[in-house]
């Protein structure tokens, strides 16, 4: 920062990363809004304090590995590199005794760009929360946070969101706005727990057939999705580095140029994004609109799926192809919730496993169709993206760092008795004793309000 | 004398590294974190398990089951 050029570039940067944290702060408020509308009445304190909790949580915990998975296990490691690969020393830094840990004036950069991340990570946990609603223990709920949130997203984005990832290098793995390293890796956490957690109770008839257990309040719900889409914002801008010289991405290109570019140091611009995710947005709620014949809930999380599928790409395709597949994206998900609803008895309460996880495959593989050939690196020897490519990494995000490490988490908390509430609290609804206590600790005011008056 | 690195700002901003305190402790503290987050998971599930055991007690009759089924909301 010893010149003015220096200091500009400083601040703009740190400042560009701390208002992506303040916007996504949003999605946060968008999810609690969410499920606690998906909530039933006698659940509402339980389902928010389960959000709620996971960010204390996973904060805590993404200081003390979380962010240090995502700087060491860019190589595998022992994939194309070792632990901290490329470098090892930026990965010791980011230990929670590692220098750039503390505030220091000769980097004012690792502190945003850490709470930054750090807001995918709970993006991540929350998008499990909503699906285990009204039935989940809090304290089994706040382990798959931190799992989510401080270790499998991290080492999957360490493999495919970041400059070095082995996926990138070796598959051309291409995931720009995190189709795949947070909706798909949550849509499979998802799954994988809420396969051993079971639904909730009613909502299967006798023969099978699923039953609607409507939100309490629609309303909140769409409100909350708005909020969601508002920080998303935050989340998509936070995806780009702000302004890089080619001397600093240091790969193949060359003059003086310096631009926005992707996590992997791919060039691309604010408006193409803003654009895309805007046309994205379009296409999946038109067509959320059109397939759930107008339903408000379905609409506005069609709008959500429609930007997850086209995020894998959405800084580089062309805003009509980031319509389509946001609407193919958003079209697909839908059928897919309910055939597997009827199919397995999957109790996907507020269907996000469809809108994060089938949305964010769908747009994996979709990219590497549409961007075949594309380098996906300024690298020299990295693969350029491809279908099998991408197809893999959809795998790996979905089933292999999303439903396999969930499920076996579940396995043991179940045999444990850790995972699901008794079946009696569930009949009595979560906030059962917490509200007899507030009836009581009324009841005994209003007693000391009558005595006190009579005194008078 | 001060707990920071700093003791007077008559310096050149360009040499200055980190500015917090009790610097060379990183290490300790982190033991700390780590360990009041576990301990904070082991209460909590205790807590979760007490809860959920006289919630049961107290209202699992089957008289109050029925009521909360008749007032499902």
């Amino acid at each position: 920062m010893d010149t003015d050029v220096a200091a500009l570039t400083t601040v703009f940067t740190e400042f560009y990363y701390w208002i992506t944290v303040a916007l996504m702060f949003l999605i946060h408020v968008g999810f609690c809004m969410y499920e606690v509308g998906a909530s039933r009445r006698r659940n509402h304190m339980h389902t928010l304090m389960k959000n709620s909790m996971l960010i204390p949580l996973v904060t805590v915990t993404w200081f003390f590995f979380g962010w240090w998975i995502y700087w060491a296990f860019a190589g595998g490691p022992g994939i194309t590199g070792p632990l901290g690969h490329p470098d090892p020393a930026v990965a010791a830094a980011y230990t929670p005794w590692g220098e750039s840990m503390g505030p220091r004036l000769d980097d004012r950069i690792s502190g945003v760009f850490w709470a930054a991340f750090l807001l995918f990570a709970w993006t991540a946990a929350s998008i499990v929360s909503g699906a285990v609603i009204e039935r989940i223990r809090h304290f089994a709920f706040w382990i798959f946070a931190v799992l989510i949130g401080s270790v499998t997203w991290s080492i999957d984005a360490a493999w495919g969101w970041h400059f070095n990832g082995w996926m990138v290098e070796l598959l051309g793995y291409h995931d720009a706005y995190a189709s795949g390293v947070i909706h798909g890796i949550a849509g499979g956490t998802a799954l994988g727990v809420l396969v051993v957690l079971g639904p909730r109770l009613g909502k299967f008839a006798a023969d099978g057939t699923p039953r609607d257990i409507v939100p309490h309040n629609t309303w909140l719900v769409c409100i909350g999705l708005f909020l969601i889409y508002t920080g998303f914002w935050g989340f998509y801008v936070a995806c780009n580095v702000p302004l890089a010289t080619t001397a600093y991405i240091d790969g193949q290109l060359t003059g003086a140029t310096q631009t926005a570019t992707t996590i992997y140091l791919t060039p691309t611009t604010l408006g193409a994004i803003t654009v895309n995710f805007l046309m994205s947005l379009a296409g999946g709620m038109l067509v959320g609109y059109m397939v759930s014949k107008g339903d408000a809930f379905w609409t506005y999380s069609g709008g959500l799926a429609g930007i997850i599928t086209a995020s894998a790409g959405n800084d580089l395709y062309h805003p009509i192809q980031a319509m389509i597949i946001a609407g193919i994206g958003t079209f697909l998900m839908y059928k897919i919730h309910y055939w597997v609803e009827r199919r397995f008895k999957v109790d996907d309460a507020v269907g996000a496993v469809a809108v994060h996880g089938y949305a964010g495959v769908i747009g994996l593989v979709l990219a590497g169709f549409v961007l075949w050939g594309h380098p996906s690196s300024p690298y020299e020897g990295f693969a350029a993206i491809n279908p099998l490519g991408q197809l893999v990494g959809a795998v790996i995000m979905f089933g292999v760092l999303g439903f396999l490490p969930a499920w076996i988490i579940a396995k043991i908390l179940h045999s444990q008795g850790l995972l699901r509430i008794p079946r009696e609290i569930e009949v009595l609804g979560l906030d059962f004793l917490s509200n007899k206590e507030a009836e009581a600790a009324r009841a005994d005011v209003v007693a000391g309000v009558r005595s006190e008056s009579a005194g008078a | 004398m001060s707990t920071t690195p700093i003791d007077s700002w008559a310096v050149d901003l360009a040499n200055v590294t980190h500015i917090y305190p009790f610097a060379g402790a990183e290490g300790l503290m982190a033991l700390i974190g780590i360990v009041l987050w576990l301990a904070w998971h082991v209460w909590q599930v205790r807590h979760e398990n007490e809860i959920l055991k006289d919630s049961v007690q107290k209202y699992g009759d089957e008289a109050t089951l029925q009521n909360a089924i008749d007032d499902h909301h």
